[in-house]
């Protein structure tokens, strides 16, 4: 009888050490708190759900001990990041579904408006040699620099070439000041700029015509990846997903890699990157530094975009507004939307919206842009 | 005098917010509409009777597309 029981305790005792209970600790611990609080946000402030949802579960579920997850070679998360995303296959296909998506004529009809798309990089750029300054790695700088283009899926590519260990934390910064653009741009927009700024009307836009929108993704394609061919991967998808938008005869492509496409790389993308994060690399320093500078880096991008339209009203005869600078970030259409919405608490029939879509997607191709250029100088 | 309100940007129309024969105010909210999920009113020009109504609920317009008529 007492030697069952002692087998018995031996069994329960076995059990209990090979569960994932024996090897809680306060590490993963912390890292289901910020999973849950990721979730939270998620879902009841509806933060950029559609990826930080699937971000936040990553992180709760690689950070059961014992589940393998993320153990190498074997781990199921493990192989969505290693052929996923490491292997530059995800954020390519959301590009995909993005240039589907997009649409560039308010871009077209204003070409001069790409330089606010592009001036809002400074921020990149301005918090790549802080963070230099500050000690990081040319290849981590370059990293945490990119959150300041507002871009996800950019970010993430950046930071699988250059610091896949700072990949996690970089992309929920990314996620969460893009989920923060109607907090964050407004007082930076009021500050920068006037109210009889805010008040200009735009002049009416051209009409742009079938075979501009046509021809643009095949040429910008030519032209951005001649340039930067590292940019090759992200821009060639989306102008391949534009290309299928505007010729107007393949509608079941178009709407695969909108919807379909860009749906599943979104989940194998959030639960991916979510599952990269663990104690060892969440709990240090540098992190914190990530957040301050990704915010830095996004407020500088917003100002000098601000900026920069000011810049061009000296030398324009029809003024544009300036708030169209704050678009430039490429958060879309978010940062189109919060541009329209500020313009309107000055002068409400005015209706900036379509205008804000040009920097925005300029801003998309400008972050590109970015990354590959420190692809090419770094990698 | 006879005034159209137009679409003031791409998008679709959400709800019309006026009848033939409502006498209007300038800068009544007489329309809404959505773009890039954004929802955002058409304010009417001027102050009139509305005498024709061409906007349809749920239907897409284009920039300076007329939506409606007032008098």
């Amino acid at each position: 009888m007492i030697e069952n029981t002692d087998s018995f305790q031996t069994s329960i005792g076995a059990l209990f050490h090979s569960s994932g209970f024996a090897h809680i600790s306060p590490g993963t611990v912390f890292m289901w708190a910020v999973g849950l609080v990721l979730l939270y946000l998620a879902i009841s402030k509806k933060y950029e759900p559609l990826l930080l949802l699937p971000i936040a579960f990553g992180i709760i579920a690689a950070n059961l001990p014992q589940a393998g997850l993320m153990e190498p070679e074997t781990g199921l998360f493990w192989q969505f990041y290693h052929f996923g995303i490491e292997s530059e296959v995800i954020p390519p296909l959301i590009f995909l579904g993005l240039g589907a998506l997009t649409d560039f004529r308010p871009l077209l009809s204003n070409p001069a408006l790409i330089f606010l798309g592009a001036g809002a990089q400074v921020g990149v750029y301005i918090t790549f040699f802080i963070a230099v300054a500050m000690g990081f790695t040319l290849e981590e700088a370059a990293t945490i620099g990119i959150i300041g283009g507002a871009d996800g899926p950019t970010t993430i590519f950046l930071a699988a070439k250059l610091s896949p260990h700072l990949l996690g934390s970089c992309a929920v910064a990314a996620y969460s000041y893009m989920a923060l653009v109607p907090i964050i741009q407004p007082p930076i927009m009021k500050l920068l700029t006037s109210s009889d700024e805010r008040k200009i009307r735009m002049k009416k836009q051209r009409k742009v015509g079938r075979l501009e929108t046509l021809f643009f993704p095949i040429m910008a394609s030519f032209l951005i990846i001649l340039l930067i061919p590292a940019s090759a991967p992200l821009i060639a998808m989306f102008m391949l997903g534009n290309l299928f938008r505007e010729s107007k005869v393949v509608e079941r492509l178009t709407n695969a890699s909108k919807n379909e496409v860009m749906n599943i790389a979104t989940i194998l993308l959030g639960v991916s990157v979510g599952a990269t994060m663990n104690a060892e690399t969440f709990l240090n320093k540098e992190v914190i530094f990530i957040f301050v500078f990704g915010l830095f880096a996004f407020i500088i991008s917003t100002a000098s975009g601000l900026l920069i339209a000011k810049f061009m009203n000296l030398f324009l005869k029809d003024k544009i507004n300036p708030l169209l600078g704050a678009a430039g970030v490429s958060a879309v259409p978010m940062a189109a939307r919060v541009v329209h919405k500020v313009a309107q608490e000055e002068d409400k029939k005015n209706y900036l919206l379509m205008y804000a879509m040009g920097p925005n997607v300029a801003g998309v191709i400008g972050t590109v842009i970015a990354a590959g250029v420190f692809l090419t100088f770094l990698k | 005098m006879t005034t159209k309100i137009l679409a003031p940007m791409s998008g679709s129309i959400m709800s019309i917010n006026i009848k033939v024969g409502n006498e209007i105010k300038e800068d009544d909210e007489v329309i809404l509409m959505e773009a890039m999920k954004m929802e955002t009113f058409v304010y009417a020009p001027s102050g009139g009777t509305v005498t024709e109504i061409i906007a349809v609920a749920g239907a897409d317009v284009e920039e300076d597309d007329v939506l409606a008529i007032i008098e």
